[in-house]
């Protein structure tokens, strides 16, 4: 079936994905965990809390500094990713698989949760996909290229809720999803849904999940949302927590599948690991049978990406110092607009490097029960107790739903009245309950209920056998849909954007295939209004259309802004008309270090001429700023206005093979002028052939540089790495003569 | 309703339990709230329950809704939509495929009405 192979090198061929669809069967099902390796060694390190590496993957930025080595930490790493158009969603998934995502979930359409039945087709979403049986097949098609791409199994994962719940879990067992949430109290409380319904039809739709092994993801942190003020209402999350998870069980979810989706309440500048650390102790402990799926908070989230990736790193040591299966991640935009492609990679990058930082810690640290921790905890637990008594005082959870004992902002037992209530004759859905009659029966696998196959002879056991298999059984039975809608599909849209995916034409993008997005930053020395009305006027004159102002913060109330912008260009680059020399390949540290080894390197230096410029020869000899010395090469460092004389009797004096001259003046173009002169005094000396002359200056162009004899030169940006590198591979075309 | 924080009142009885103790009061409790949940599912069924059973039978989401309509219609929902396709295919000697697709076209109505014997 995957005859297609991907390629690093090359786009996802999304065409080539939606091709031949109806006859894509999943290669799997059921959820996959990752898998630690105690004591693994990468570079040059050892580590205590990681899993299998990837076979590919984009390392965290700094990873160069340690051999490109990019470690993984033990849990899965969840981002969400749900544009609205789910062919541009596959793209950015393969994106997050390289940077450590190994748990994709997809957001259904604004609504998809009140309608009654599958969604077919590939129609185009708001705040959300459509969840379709196309959508899907296409997106776990896409991840089965991908995984065996990263070389570590993706978990694909979207919602089994609303008052078509048990339809949805049936194609997602089918289909190969691997994580679902369902939480019957998720549609009691928040959608409105009918209690008895959403309980019955939970009982079904968990039946499913049962049997495709697919990861639970429960719904309980939206009280955390909310809730007016987030951290009262713990106890009562518990409460949540509990009840789905015994209830699952119950119907068959075996425990290590049932996953609570648990978030730190509070942000600074609250105290907030005080406050939330004991609520994660508590919850552990109560739920220790589960596995926690750690959210992070966007209750208190605005539109500073900075602020919310602290935040969410702090929500992380929570999690470390307690534990998460599953590490989610929320993209640091989200204050601000649809999540784009780089804080999806961002919020991934975040979540591995504190994980991977932070790797190790609880064998060191232990936290202290004795004081406010295990006070808090124990406090936590009790209330939540006394909450699940009242339940059971006041005639069970539907009368307790009807008196509106949740999502009331006191912390329990206090209350304020202004919990969400429900009736239990009334929402979505209500009537709709229908009592099974004693023959009732239905000949499928994992149906949950009275069933009664026997009066066909049936075994009730594997009640689907009267029919000869069901599509759990037979994937040939799935009765799969293309498409409903001729306007409002995937092909009119891929159409439309086809130029940019089959030609060399390019535009920016944030979200979507040549969106034009583009984010712009500037401080403005003007107060916070102004401040943002000039910025608007500066994308207008820069030609973007529609200029925005997404973050605003002060630096200080009269001296200026710090202004954020998005807008759209409306011009296309044609990478067929740009000349793009080659980047320049730098040997490795390892190799340059192994060269000088065994080829001692001895070089002299110093700022010619009468200048007194040293910072930036400093930076490509000193050690401490990352310069050639550390690669063993020798250097003679002869200070600043050297003569030029003198840096070339040096070289001979000390048979010095490379001599480096920098050069930062620049008027009448004496920087070449003194160039020329190295040169020319190498040759009268008689040692030109045996030393290598190279200049660096920020005004020096390389190639006008070589025109006046010498070697290389080397400009702004240049560090020691490019000059260690040309006089490492200048020297061995040398020993080749 | 609203009431004042009585935690210290409340937790009088809790406050002699160790942890381990307080652990399976809370689970117990949690029994008590789901169990009831638990046996509404086994006794009922709803419409998307009975689509669901459909769409394992290898019937169209097009034609899940009619079907479950029909039986919701003339009061067969307590027989189970799935039973009332799997018994059209068998007294009429056509696939389930087929008996799905007469259903969700308002055929074979009267036929299974009678199997039945109207439903309840």
């Amino acid at each position: 079936m995957s005859e297609i192979k991907l390629k690093h090198n090359e786009k996802l061929d999304i065409e080539n994905i939606l091709k031949d669809l109806d006859k894509y069967r999943p290669k799997r099902r059921g959820w996959t965990w990752r898998t630690p390796v105690p004591g693994l060694k990468m570079g040059p390190f050892e580590y205590r809390d990681c899993t299998t590496p990837m076979e590919n993957s984009i390392a965290l930025p700094s990873a160069k500094y340690f051999d490109f080595i990019d470690p993984q930490g033990t849990s899965v790493i969840t981002t969400e990713i749900a544009s609205g158009r789910f062919e541009d969603d596959i793209r950015r998934m393969r994106m997050a698989a390289w940077h450590g995502a190994d748990h994709i979930m997809v957001i259904r359409t604004a609504g998809q949760s009140h309608m009654d039945g599958l969604m077919e087709g590939t129609p185009q979403g708001i705040g959300g996909v459509p969840i379709t049986r196309k959508q899907v097949r296409a997106q776990r098609k896409a991840l089965d290229l991908i995984e065996e791409e990263v070389g570590r199994p993706i978990n694909y994962h979207s919602y089994v809720s609303g008052v078509a719940g048990p339809d949805v879990a049936v194609m997602f067992a089918e289909e190969g999803i691997n994580g679902a949430h369902q939480d019957p109290q998720y549609n009691v409380l928040y959608r409105n849904i009918n209690c008895v319904r959403s309980f019955v039809d939970a009982c079904e739709s968990k039946s499913i999940l049962a049997w495709a092994d697919i990861a639970q993801i429960d719904g309980a942190h939206n009280a955390n949302a909310t809730a007016r003020e987030a951290w009262k209402v713990m106890p009562e999350l518990i409460v949540q927590h509990a009840i789905n998870s015994l209830f699952s069980e119950k119907v068959g979810i075996k425990p290590e599948n049932i996953c609570l989706s648990t978030v730190p309440p509070t942000a600074p500048p609250a105290p907030s690991v005080f406050m939330d650390l004991p609520y994660a102790v508590a919850l552990r402990q109560i739920c220790d049978r589960y596995k926690m799926r750690a959210q992070m908070n966007t209750k208190y989230m605005d539109s500073s990406a900075r602020e919310a990736t602290v935040t969410h790193v702090l929500n992380m040591l929570i999690s470390k110092l307690t534990r998460a299966d599953i590490q989610s991640t929320i993209t640091p935009d989200e204050g601000r607009n649809v999540p784009w492609h780089i804080y999806n990679m961002e919020a991934c990058d975040t979540a591995k490097q504190t994980m991977v930082g932070l790797d190790g810690l609880m064998d060191m640290v232990e936290l202290k029960m004795e004081g406010p921790l295990g006070e808090k905890a124990r406090e936590i637990k009790e209330r939540a107790c006394l909450f699940m008594e009242e339940i059971l005082e006041v005639g069970g959870y539907f009368k307790a739903v009807e008196e509106g004992f949740f999502v009331d902002s006191a912390q329990y037992p206090e209350r304020n009245g202004d919990g969400i209530a429900r009736k239990i004759e009334g929402g979505v859905g209500y009537g709709y309950i229908y009592e099974r009659d004693e023959d009732y029966m239905a000949p499928v696998t994992a149906h949950y209920g009275y069933n009664n196959v026997a009066q066909y002879g049936g075994d009730p056991t594997d009640p689907s056998s009267l029919i000869g298999g069901c599509t759990f059984e037979d994937p040939d039975k799935i009765v799969y849909i293309d498409e409903l809608n001729d306007e409002d599909n995937v092909h009119v849209r891929m159409a439309e954007t086809a130029k940019y995916r089959l030609t060399d034409i390019v535009k920016p993008e944030m979200e979507w295939l040549a969106d034009g997005i583009v984010m712009l930053n500037m401080f403005i020395p003007a107060n916070k209004r102004t401040a943002e009305v000039i910025a608007v006027e500066i994308g207008k004159k820069l030609g973007l259309l529609d200029p925005e102002v997404i973050n605003r913060e002060v630096m200080q109330e009269a001296e200026g802004t710090r202004i954020e912008m998005k807008g759209r260009v409306d011009f296309d680059i044609d990478i067929s008309k740009l000349v793009i020399p080659p980047e320049p390949v730098l040997l490795s540290e390892s190799e340059i270090r192994e060269d000088v080894a065994s080829h001692p390197l001895k070089v002299v230096c110093g700022t010619v001429g009468q200048d007194e410029h040293s910072v930036g020869l400093r930076e490509i000899i000193d050690i401490k700023h990352g310069g050639i010395e550390k690669f063993g090469i020798e250097v003679h460092y002869l200070g600043t206005s050297v003569p030029v004389e003198k840096l070339v009797d040096a070289a001979v004096e000390l048979n010095a093979e490379v001599i480096l001259a920098s050069t930062i003046i620049s008027h009448d173009n004496i920087h070449y002028k003194n160039m020329k002169r190295i040169h020319e005094l190498a040759i009268e000396k008689g040692i030109r052939e045996d030393v290598i002359i190279c200049a660096g200056g920020t005004q020096v162009i390389p190639e006008e540089a070589v025109k006046t004899g010498i070697d290389a030169g080397f400009g702004r940006n240049s560090h020691g790495i490019d000059v260690a590198t040309f006089i490492i591979e200048e020297r061995r075309r040398r020993r080749e003569k | 309703m609203k009431r004042a924080d009585d935690f210290a009142e409340r937790r009088k009885h809790l406050a002699s339990l160790s942890d381990q103790e307080l652990y399976e009061r809370f689970w117990s409790l949690t029994e008590q709230v789901v169990d009831p949940l638990l046996e509404l599912g086994r006794k009922n069924t709803s419409p998307s329950i009975e689509r669901a059973v459909l769409l394992r039978m290898g019937i169209s989401s097009l034609d899940t809704q009619p079907i479950v309509q029909g039986c919701m219609d003339r009061g067969l929902m307590g027989k189970g939509a799935g039973h009332v396709v799997f018994r059209l295919s068998q007294e009429s000697g056509i696939s389930i495929k087929e008996a799905g697709t007469m259903l969700a076209s308002g055929k074979g109505w009267d036929q299974v009405t009678a199997l039945f014997k109207g439903g309840k």
